[in-house]
């Protein structure tokens, strides 16, 4: 049991984290940011590759694919994002762009790394395992959980205590508004850019340093329930990402521990269902939808 | 005379004795469709060494006197298609006496039957699933065990080595090979009387096993058996290492592959899985056979020993058929071949035309699979 909800709770950590950057471009911009998932994808592979090639520890491998994940975000932006913001169709535009964006990261990585599964040699990642809760966890996924918490708090104060996070909130609130009063919102949307894929880019690489795998089609696993994370934790809201993905982490196993693995997503999106139709906003969505 | 001119004179005479022969000896052309290229070229390349190195063997043996064998090789591409194609030259242009092949059991499918409708005998050496090879016709036989030949005893004794008595069982659910490896062991389990305390599942893309395992783990079973293919495998074996289980983990014919061992590294210590080839075997015909790769520098594996002792039982069927090397005589050879010494062990062909010897039980030792004894 206690092994079970930290399984749960671990998953649920990567799931919070990617749907944090997907909820963040949703908040400040109301567009979805479809190739979030491939910048998950890209930016585990440069970490895998900093490693192979460069040698460098995890430590700094880290770090250094999360930047590149924050560049690959400014490219996004500025590609597929920018050119069709002043539309009146933009969203759906946006939509179509970013999807078309995601197949040509998606597209790339095939062509450098090869469809099979890349892996960390054994060896670069810390294996030990320590006893909590009842169960055993590795030092690993114990980091990962704390850096996932960590980066939460982080965003929390900088959206909610600095001038960026104040730019990014009246963007949210409207773009019109706040360019009268002087904010410059392609500098702020960029920023939010940088910050979400920083984010699905930390996942990726975690993700991969927990399961010991990388591969063209990784995002696939995260694209679709990162989604139905933002939207049962209400469009925009932070709070409500990380809370649905770690609900959503702990429904999944004891789905798999109970009722067997073929029944996993089926329930996950029975429940998705379930939530949207008794609270259409999400369970954070008519509290926090400008929050951004 | 000397010893040393004695031994000279009789050399010289039996040279003599050589070239005469080989003057009037028949040839039996051996069609090999092997896949040497495509997903399965791991397996073909192997396969031809062990061929052209039982060709050899036999050839210089003098087992058959007044017969030479003869390999024509050729790739199959890992496709039905490319192997349909092979089939028809070897079967009307290169007018085989016999054929080995081809490597995979989608690829014998659809080649055998043009075989068997020529009447032309074919010997599988890799084919391993269930049903559907020697059901295709009188002249279609077996060298390699399937699956439920290897586990049903291989796991018989393990138990009687280790004595668990609670199984419990993960496998993938979404694909045909690792369903129906979930099969054989869920039948092997039956009949050894092994309590299923629990049963999970994943599917091919998954990277998380933690869940069912840890399910798994609390229902302590004294074993695991797994049915995955290479990459699964070596995660779940990652995973339920790290989730602290230390017993014995059981794993199907997707497990025997290097790159298994590769991936899992040291999680793979103590993993057992069953082979058809026993490598360590100190029977006179598996020594000869290692001494004869060891020659060619080849290391060889399980699927070399299977090719190497297809060749051996095609040399087999000629002699009992008298030498004679016709098509027919061949098949009706296949048929008799008794307790023939192989690589494999004490070789057989039942009446299915399925072969039967005794597997071997391994397991991963220091990073490498080794016979348990």
């Amino acid at each position: 049991m206690g092994q079970q909800v930290l399984n749960g709770i671990f998953l649920g950590s990567i799931y919070a984290l990617f749907a944090l950057g997907y909820t963040l471009v949703f908040g400040v911009l109301d567009m979805l940011n479809l190739a979030h998932a491939a910048v998950f994808m890209l930016s585990a592979f440069v970490a895998l590759t900093l490693v192979l090639r460069l040698h460098l520890g995890i430590a700094f491998a880290l770090p250094l694919a999360v930047l590149s994940a924050a560049l690959f975000g400014l490219i996004l932006e500025r590609v597929a994002f920018r050119p069709l913001r002043d539309r009146t169709d933009s969203n759906v535009a946006g939509l179509i762009s970013s999807l078309a964006m995601a197949t040509v990261f998606e597209a790339v990585a095939l062509e450098v790394f090869g469809p099979n599964i890349a892996r960390f040699p054994i060896g670069t990642l810390p294996d030990r395992q320590i006893a909590v809760l009842g169960g055993v966890v590795s030092v690993l996924k114990l980091g990962i959980i704390a850096l996932a918490l960590a980066i939460f708090l982080a965003l929390t104060f900088l959206v909610r205590r600095t001038r960026l996070g104040r730019d990014l909130r009246a963007v949210a609130e409207s773009p019109r508004a706040a360019r009268i009063v002087g904010v410059d919102v392609d500098r702020v949307v960029a920023a939010a850019f940088a910050i979400s894929s920083a984010l699905g880019g930390a996942a990726g690489v975690l993700f991969a340093l927990a399961f010991n795998a990388v591969s063209p089609d990784m995002g696939r696993s995260v694209e679709l329930k990162g989604l139905s994370v933002i939207i049962v934790g209400g469009m925009g809201s932070m709070p409500g990402a990380v809370v649905a993905g770690f609900l959503l982490g702990v429904t999944e196993v004891f789905v798999v521990a109970y009722l067997g693995a073929s029944w996993r997503d089926a329930l996950s999106f029975a429940g998705l269902f379930v939530i949207l139709v008794l609270r259409p906003r999400g369970l954070f969505g008519a509290a926090s939808l400008r929050e951004a | 005379m000397r010893p040393a001119r004695n031994i000279a004179l009789a050399a010289a005479a039996s040279a003599v004795l050589v070239s005469s022969t080989a003057r009037a000896e028949t040839v039996v052309r051996i069609g090999a469709a092997l896949s040497m290229t495509g997903p399965a070229a791991v397996y073909g390349v192997t396969q031809k060494a062990g061929i052209l190195a039982a060709v050899d063997e036999v050839n210089r043996s003098g087992s058959l006197p007044g017969v030479k064998l003869e390999a024509v090789i050729d790739d199959d591409a890992s496709t039905k298609e490319q192997g349909i194609a092979l089939f028809q030259r070897f079967i009307h242009r290169d007018k085989v006496a016999v054929i080995i092949g081809p490597t995979l059991s989608n690829t014998a499918t659809a080649a055998d039957p043009l075989a068997q409708a020529a009447r032309v005998p074919v010997v599988a050496v890799s084919n391993t699933a269930p049903k559907g090879i020697t059901d295709i016709g009188d002249c279609i036989f077996r060298v390699s065990l399937t699956e439920a030949q290897v586990i049903t005893p291989a796991l018989a004794r393990m138990q009687s080595r280790l004595g668990f008595k609670k199984a419990g069982i993960l496998y993938g659910n979404d694909d045909a090979y690792t369903q129906a490896g979930y099969n054989v062991m869920r039948a092997a389990l039956d009949e050894a009387k092994i309590a299923v305390v629990g049963t999970q599942t994943f599917a091919k893309p998954d990277q998380d096993y933690s869940a069912q395992l840890t399910a798994l783990k609390s229902l302590s079973p004294d074993i695991l058996m797994v049915s995955a293919l290479a990459e699964n495998a070596a995660g779940i074996v990652v995973q339920a290492r790290q989730l602290g289980w230390k017993v014995p983990i059981w794993g199907g014919n997707g497990f025997n592959s290097p790159a298994f061992i590769k991936i899992a590294g040291p999680a793979a210590e103590g993993v057992y899985a069953g082979t058809a080839w026993n490598k360590s075997s100190t029977e006179q015909a598996n020594q000869a056979f290692l001494k004869a790769m060891a020659a060619r520098g080849v290391d060889p594996d399980q699927f070399c020993a299977q090719a190497y002792t297809g060749v051996l039982v095609v040399a087999e069927a000629v002699r009992l058929a008298g030498m004679k090397t016709g098509r027919d005589d061949i098949r009706a050879g296949l048929a008799r071949v008794k307790d023939l010494e192989t690589p494999l062990g004490r070789f057989t062909f039942e009446p299915n035309r399925d072969g039967t010897h005794a597997p071997a039980l391994q397991e991963v030792k220091d990073g490498k699979f080794t016979i348990v004894p």
